[in-house]
């Protein structure tokens, strides 16, 4: 090496602790989540809107202790998927067109700190989310989770929004912002009511049973509800939730690939 | 002199060179963006990188700053690969124009390129640094476009790069924050950082740049002092409504175009081709000159 930088541009050169870039890049995404109300206000506001219309005026679920705790955990997963899908798949398609992400590339940081940055977004819009389905199914319904369970129910639903960012991440990567929104939708609802997120799964027919089963939300639902109720878990339903989160995830390489390839090289 | 200089190195090459560029070249498709181009910008020098739209900046500049490869040769800043991400730390970039997320204070978008660096300045020096410290507090979306002008420059220099690229720094600025930016350019010249900057302002090069490289069809067709190459465009520009009669043949002009009735001159020496129209050397009307544009010195300088 024969290079002589400039005096006060001579200490050695490095990037910043990765710890502290990851954390650059999520204060960013979160402050824009944040600020930006209709994000918020869709995200808070969406699930409540579905608890308060279609499980509180219900009487016969409201106050029947197990089918309150199972909507609860329903519209919960609901609301993480919808931040997941919406978030990410509408979110990245839109932040791929911006000057500023092209900017961020130039930057020393490889594309690590950014999904980290994303992954956290979506935890915390999705923890707001869950607040109000929290309060509203604890005072206005009979829902119950001994309190030692939360954490566990936690942990659920953060495992189950897994395949779901994964799917965003597919979408987001692969289409442009205005066919990426229209997809988030067209994904999120066939998949919300598939799953027995609306209507429970157990008034299904038995062919649309079947297809119900292969849902990662129908996977996901049993799994929250079973942690809640205390009831056991079926191996069959972290299975359709990894094949599910593999399937997206090889589209997300691919797509990812290919718009790097398409921008960058 | 502390450097170990490497021998048997190229005429023209310098090993204090900030950034190198050695025989580089790229395409999109059938279509060659940047074809064959060598340039060197050292510690404390700004370079001028001129060109019509087309040229091939942008891409060259995406090059350096780590964006795309190149197909063939090579990009070296302080010796090093600027496609690794750790590399980039020693190149400050500007974002595009209206380029800033819109949610954010300018002090927050400061901060967050500044966690990237390992020694940064602090976030009201950078921005201070081009006045606009008291903007700190003030969202991005609400600055007006020499504001966030600005902003962009305190974002290329707050990591204190040993490189910086500027393109097109003051588009669409009025003087007095034309002005203020330069200022800030020059300070940081002065510390010793390189700078290359792109522009359609000759004021802008002159005011800043020692070196000029003019890019057209993705080459450098001249790479040399500011003066000189101000030298070899100091012609005229003269348009009139009519024919072209044999103003080509004339001593001195070095282009002509002919578009429709429209005929658009550029001559070293105006006067004689006002003297010859005179004398009916082509047929004319509505006759105008002027200093010629740098658009008009790229047309010379690509016949030349």
């Amino acid at each position: 090496m024969s290079t002589t930088a400039p005096r006060r541009v001579g200490a050695a050169r490095r990037s910043a602790p990765a710890v502290r870039v990851a954390l650059a890049h999520t204060r960013l995404a979160v402050l824009e989540a944040v600020r930006e109300p209709i994000v918020v206000v869709s995200t808070v506001a969406f699930p409540a809107l579905v608890l308060l219309c279609f499980v509180v005026p219900q009487r016969a679920v409201a106050e029947d202790p197990s089918a309150a705790t199972a909507a609860a955990g329903q519209i919960a997963l609901f609301s993480i998927v919808s931040v997941c899908l919406f978030t990410y798949g509408a979110g990245i398609a839109e932040d791929r067109k911006r000057p500023f992400d092209t900017f961020a590339r130039s930057l020393p940081a490889g594309p690590g700190p950014q999904l980290v940055a994303r992954v956290v977004t979506g935890v915390v819009l999705s923890a707001l989310g869950l607040v109000p389905v929290v309060l509203i199914s604890a005072l206005l319904t009979d829902a119950t989770v001994p309190l030692t369970r939360l954490p566990l129910v936690g942990l659920a639903l953060l495992a189950c929004g897994i395949p779901f960012l994964v799917l965003g991440f597919a979408i987001g990567y692969s289409l442009r912002p205005k066919a990426a929104l229209a997809m988030a939708q067209v994904v999120l609802f066939p998949l919300a009511f598939l799953g027995g997120l609306f209507v429970p799964p157990e008034t299904f027919p038995s062919w649309l049973d079947a297809a119900s089963q292969a849902t990662p939300t129908r996977a996901a639902r049993d799994l929250v509800v079973a942690v809640m109720s205390g009831g056991d878990v079926d191996l069959r339903w972290p299975l359709v939730l990894v094949l599910w989160t593999a399937a997206a995830g090889a589209v997300t390489v691919w797509a990812f690939r290919r718009d790097e390839g398409r921008r960058f090289h | 002199m502390t450097t170990d200089r490497t021998t048997g190195t190229s005429a023209g090459t310098d090993a204090d060179a900030v950034l190198r560029i050695d025989h580089v070249s790229r395409a999109f498709g059938d279509r060659l963006a940047v074809d064959d181009v060598s340039l060197e910008v050292r510690a404390g020098q700004v370079v001028g990188l001129l060109g019509p739209n087309g040229a091939g900046k942008t891409t060259l500049l995406s090059m350096v700053s780590g964006l795309r490869t190149p197909d063939t040769g090579t990009v070296r800043v302080l010796g090093l690969d600027p496609r690794r991400p750790a590399h980039r730390a020693a190149i400050g970039v500007t974002p595009q124009e209206t380029g800033l997320p819109e949610s954010l204070t300018a002090a927050e978008v400061v901060r967050f390129v500044a966690d990237h660096h390992t020694d940064p300045l602090p976030v009201h020096e950078a921005l201070d640094r081009f006045g606009v410290a008291d903007l700190a507090d003030r969202r991005c979306g609400g600055l007006s476009g020499g504001q966030q002008r600005r902003l962009a420059c305190a974002l290329a220099l707050v990591g204190r790069p040993a490189l910086v690229l500027l393109d097109e720094p003051t588009t669409g600025l009025d003087v007095d924050a034309r002005h203020a930016l330069w200022e800030g350019i020059r300070a940081h010249r002065d510390e010793g950082v390189a700078v290359l900057l792109t522009s359609h302002h000759l004021e802008e090069v002159e005011q800043l740049s020692d070196r000029v490289a003019v890019m057209a069809g993705g080459r450098v067709l001249v790479d040399d002092a500011l003066e000189r190459v101000l030298g070899r465009v100091d012609v005229d520009r003269l348009s009139w409504t009519g024919t072209a009669g044999r103003v080509a043949d004339l001593e001195g002009v070095v282009d002509v175009q002919v578009d429709g009735d429209e005929v658009v001159v550029l001559a070293r020496d105006a006067d004689l081709v006002v003297r010859e129209l005179a004398a009916g050397a082509a047929t004319f009307r509505r006759l105008r000159v002027r200093g010629a544009s740098l658009e008009d010195a790229f047309t010379h300088l690509t016949a030349a």
